[in-house]
């Protein structure tokens, strides 16, 4: 072996200088490198790692409240757990959401799915996972807090329906925004909602989402990698959204449920002097307090596979052939137009030959030789076929549309239906065929093409009621501070004037409080001592049917006829106007008209209690 | 055993550089942990402590001494490297550490320093051809490496491996290799690779797709890649001062004591702190190459030139691994970053380098 240990290195020397230079290289490599990211590019990386350690949060404004007009509570805000994630803060995934599955009982996937939908979040903004979480499920995803970075429990305020189903059309409900919703809003130049952010999604709660909503607050806080909170750089308080007071009486929108709940239908009740809107009912209703909290599958579907289509506000989405309570408008049309008088006496039997058809009268007997209040308060068919025929389409149909058929009435629900009025145009440019007189005697006892919303034709009623105005329907009566001042009230809208002469006027209030009031008429068991009612039955056909009868069980429920009832009381100095239907109802004598009883009954009743309260307090103050 | 005329030929600016590292390595520390981990820059000042008395020793027996006992060292090594992979504490999936009861002990930061002496004496003890190794001369050293590198590699510890890889091709190479050998290495290399990248775990391969693309999940494997970039970016020229930093002191990046120290620093103190930082582990290397130049022998020709090599390895890994030129292997920082195994080894070497260098003259 040979082992030289004193042996001089020298022959290695000279490669020593290639190693420096090898060294001055790559360090100059790494000098560049730095310049690079230090100097060129700070001001990238600079923005990069604020973002990093600065984070936004939305502090959420409490909605505002929605009252009735005597300040019952129809929507309110209460504090509500909601279970949201960060997943830039998590670290295992997986491991997460099975935990999570465990703790709140929803599934890995439906939370993954979530988290998915939310893809265009902005960073760090939270997803939230499962709405309103139980005491119980809110303790033990507390409890588990620290095993699961990125999971959080936010506190906000949810939102909460005290009277449930039984104003769900009306109020509606709110909902987080969609991204089509988003979309359709910055394209109106609203900005400010964002992924997550809650919105009105139907009736009051959409129509006045800019008065409910308030401005939201927000908190930048310094946070470290693992999302946690450092210290809070700058709050800015959120401003609440302001109360808005209904016009609605509860007792009545109570009454109106009552009377309704178990039937598909709707009604609506108006104070015909200025059309304020005091109840709204459309049945079958959905719990809107279900929405909120993050409905469940099966409650989901239960309520979309409905076949009575829930969502549906009836009310005013509902078009329905006004059948008989459309002679009304057919009689003044008539009288105005001096195609008659009111002594006209005209045969009624119980069959109108026309055109080498029958037209049939619903009574089989026939109502003889009948003046036109007669005719009201008979319903008489026959009678109004000949005066239809008389006034023509294009009367019929300007009348109509003076009543406010055919036109949305402006309530502001956007999903509020128009309508229809026929008119030979109308029928050409849809069918392409010409108008046949046929078609005019249908709609004179308002069927054929002839479509109403139950609001419309209540407006039309009150506008009779009231001596010939036509009111926009109003629901709010006055949108109030966070404190209760008021800040805007609301002063009632004309629509138009009916023009209609007083004589017609009078004697069609009186043909109508006939209809309650005389033996023969249609709706005589309203007649109730001092509640003094008048209005108009109707029947609307859903299919013709051979062979008529009054034994409505034993026609199948889908071809049972539509009732109507529309009227208002008291008939000298009135002071409500209610429509309700009843879908394949049958008779509106039968089953629509004791709903608008109940109604008239309570909102009279009501009315009668403040009265005596008042003049109560007004007596101690005469004392004192 | 020293003498008073050795004091006078200590090389007191390397051993100044390396204290000045440490220094600044401690204030980096502190600056990081100081809000979660309070207690760390107070244990790495012991470390340098400890470090700095293990030296005494080091620098006082003549080198020549270790010579003698290289291949027993080396295998002492080898055997602290078998009970580490066998009983060791295992964290972060890897067995790396001997728990000593006081400290955790890495014993591959003691088998470096000992595959190199061996290597060094190996080399020293041989005929070497004027034209460079050959292929089959190259089996011996090979044979050397083989067992700490693979020890290393099971733990598994991949930025040690590759270490040791890097300290033996420079040895090598210092001493010379023929081209055609080079070149027949340099193709079996490149027909391993498939195999290579098959035995490597997920978690490499990850880090190893995240460095070709960190922009490709940012908050998975890439993340460390970017934090440390926008770490070391936001910086800019003048840093945004002690203890300002928001990266490291936040907790975005990981390992920000440890392997990730400098993008700390980086952020702190700007352009201008790292490049002063650059340019004391230049002036570090460049010295240490000059006392590898006036070794009076092979052996500590080798060995200076060993650990030189080491800590410019260590050091270039280390600076491309965090600047994003290289993918994310664990290799520390020397003196910088946080680890008394790791500290007390490096010093060690400079110890090796001070013995060395202050032994150049044959009296």
């Amino acid at each position: 072996m040979r082992y030289i240990s004193d042996k001089d290195p020298s022959e290695f020397r000279e490669r020593l200088f290639i190693a420096i230079g090898v060294v001055f290289f790559i360090f100059s490599i790494l000098v560049v490198r730095l310049w690079y990211l230090q100097v060129m590019k700070s001001h990238y990386f600079g923005e990069l790692s604020l973002n990093n350690r600065i984070r936004v949060t939305k502090t959420p404004a409490p909605r505002g409240l929605i009252l009735a007009r005597d300040g019952t509570i129809l929507a309110e805000n209460r504090p509500g757990f909601d279970l949201a994630i960060i997943p830039e803060d998590v670290e295992d995934m997986e491991k997460t959401l099975s935990t999570l599955e465990k703790l709140v009982g929803v599934n890995k996937e439906i939370l993954r799915k979530r988290i998915k939908r939310a893809r265009g979040r902005p960073p760090f903004k939270s997803i939230k996972l499962k709405k309103d979480l139980s005491w119980e499920e809110m303790v033990r995803v507390a409890i588990y807090r620290f095993e699961l970075p990125g999971v959080l429990i936010e506190v906000g305020p949810t939102r909460s329906y005290p009277l449930g189903e039984i104003t769900a059309h009306l109020i509606g409900y709110v909902g987080e925004i969609s991204v089509r919703e988003q979309e359709r809003l910055r394209r109106a130049g609203k900005t400010s909602y964002s992924l997550g952010d809650i919105i009105g999604k139907s009736g009051v709660e959409a129509i006045y989402e800019n008065v409910l909503r308030g401005m939201d607050g927000g908190r930048q806080i310094e946070v470290d990698a693992h999302g946690r909170l450092i210290k809070v750089m700058k709050e800015i308080p959120p401003f609440p959204g302001n109360n808005l007071r209904l016009t609605i009486d509860v007792p009545t929108q109570l009454a109106l449920w009552e009377a309704l709940s178990g039937k598909a239908g709707a009604g609506i009740a108006i104070d015909p002097r200025n059309g304020k809107v005091l109840a709204m009912v459309s049945t079958p209703s959905f719990d809107p307090n279900l929405l909120i909290g993050g409905i469940s599958e099966e409650d989901w579907q239960s309520i979309i596979n409905n076949p009575f289509r829930v969502f549906t506000n009836r009310a005013i989405q509902g078009q329905y052939p006004p059948a008989s309570t459309f002679k009304v408008i057919t009689a003044a049309a008539a009288l105005e137009e001096g195609i008659i008088e009111p002594s006209t006496k005209m045969y009624s039997g119980p069959v109108f030959r026309f055109g080498g058809r029958e037209y049939r009268d619903w009574k089989p007997e026939g109502h003889g030789n009948i003046d036109i209040k007669k005719a009201i308060i008979e319903s008489a068919d026959t009678f109004f076929y000949q005066v239809g025929l008389m006034v023509g389409i294009e009367r019929l149909a300007r009348y109509a549309e003076m009543f406010g058929f055919g036109k949305k009435t402006g309530i502001g629900f956007g999903t509020e239906k128009a309508g229809l009025v026929p008119t030979p145009e109308w029928k050409k440019k849809t069918y392409g065929t010409i108008w046949y007189d046929g078609e005019t005697i249908l709609t004179a006892i308002g069927q054929g093409f002839l479509l109403t919303t139950p609001l419309q034709l209540a407006n039309a009623y009150a506008s009779i009621a009231n001596g010939g105005t036509l009111y926009m329907p109003q629901l709010v009566e006055s949108i109030e501070s966070p404190s209760g001042e008021v800040i805007k009230g609301f002063e009632p809208v004309e629509l138009g004037k009916v023009g209609l002469s007083p004589e017609t006027l009078s004697l069609l209030k009186e043909a109508l409080r006939g209809v309650v009031a005389d033996e023969d008429g249609t709706a005589h068991h309203l007649n109730v001592d001092g509640l003094r009612i008048a209005g108009k039955t109707g029947t609307a056909q859903v299919v013709r049917l051979k062979k008529r009868t009054r034994d409505i069980e034993k026609i199948p429920y889908k071809h049972r006829d539509h009732a109507w009832f529309v009227g208002f009381a008291p008939y000298d100095d009135p002071r409500i106007v209610v429509a309700v239907i009843v879908e394949h109802g049958g008779f509106g004598s039968q089953s629509a008209a004791p709903v608008a009883l109940k109604v008239i009954q309570t909102y009279l009743k009501g009315l009668e209690e403040r009265d005596k309260m008042l003049s109560a307090e007004h007596k101690r103050g005469e004392r004192l | 055993m020293i003498e008073r005329r050795y004091f006078f030929q200590i090389d007191w600016l390397l051993l100044a550089i390396a204290i000045a590292l440490t220094v600044i390595g401690i204030a980096n520390i502190y600056s990081a942990t100081h809000i979660h981990q309070p207690y760390l820059y107070k244990k790495q000042l012991y470390w340098l402590i400890v470090a700095l008395v293990v030296m005494v020793p080091v620098v006082a027996i003549n080198y020549s001494l270790f010579e003698r006992f290289a291949y027993v060292i080396y295998g002492i090594s080898l055997v602290t490297l078998v009970i580490a992979l066998l009983w060791g504490h295992s964290a972060g999936g890897s067995r790396r550490w001997l728990d000593l009861g006081f400290f955790h002990f890495q014993p591959s930061e003691l088998a470096k320093i000992a595959f190199m002496m061996a290597l060094a004496k190996y080399l020293s003890s041989r005929e070497l051809p004027r034209r460079g190794l050959s292929l089959k001369e190259l089996m011996g050293p090979a044979a050397l490496l083989a067992p700490p590198f693979l020890l290393v590699a099971k733990q598994p510890d991949l930025g040690t491996a590759l270490i040791f890889l890097f300290v033996f091709a420079s040895m090598l190479c210092i001493v010379k290799i023929r081209l055609k050998t080079m070149l027949t290495i340099s193709a079996g290399i490149l027909a391993m690779i498939p195999f290579v990248w098959h035995s490597l775990k997920d978690y490499q391969k990850a880090r190893l797709l995240s460095f070709l693309d960190p922009t490709m999940d940012p908050l998975g494997s890439g993340y460390h890649i970017l934090q440390s970039k926008i770490a070391i970016g936001s910086g800019g020229f003048m840093g945004k001062g002690f203890t300002q930093g928001t990266q490291g002191t936040l907790m975005f990046l990981p390992a920000h004591h440890t392997d990730f120290i400098f993008p700390v620093l980086a952020e702190e103190w700007g352009f201008v702190g790292s490049f002063v930082v650059l340019l004391l582990f230049l002036l570090f290397i460049i010295r240490g190459m000059d006392i590898t130049g006036s070794a009076k022998d092979r052996f500590g020709f080798l060995l200076a030139f060993g650990i030189v090599s080491m800590i410019f390895w260590h050091t270039v890994v280390n600076m491309g691994m965090v600047t994003g030129l290289l993918p994310v292997v664990g290799v520390p920082l020397p003196f910088l970053s946080y680890g008394g195994s790791f500290l007390v080894t490096t010093f060690v070497g400079v110890g090796l380098l001070l013995n060395i260098g202050m032994r150049r003259f044959l009296f």
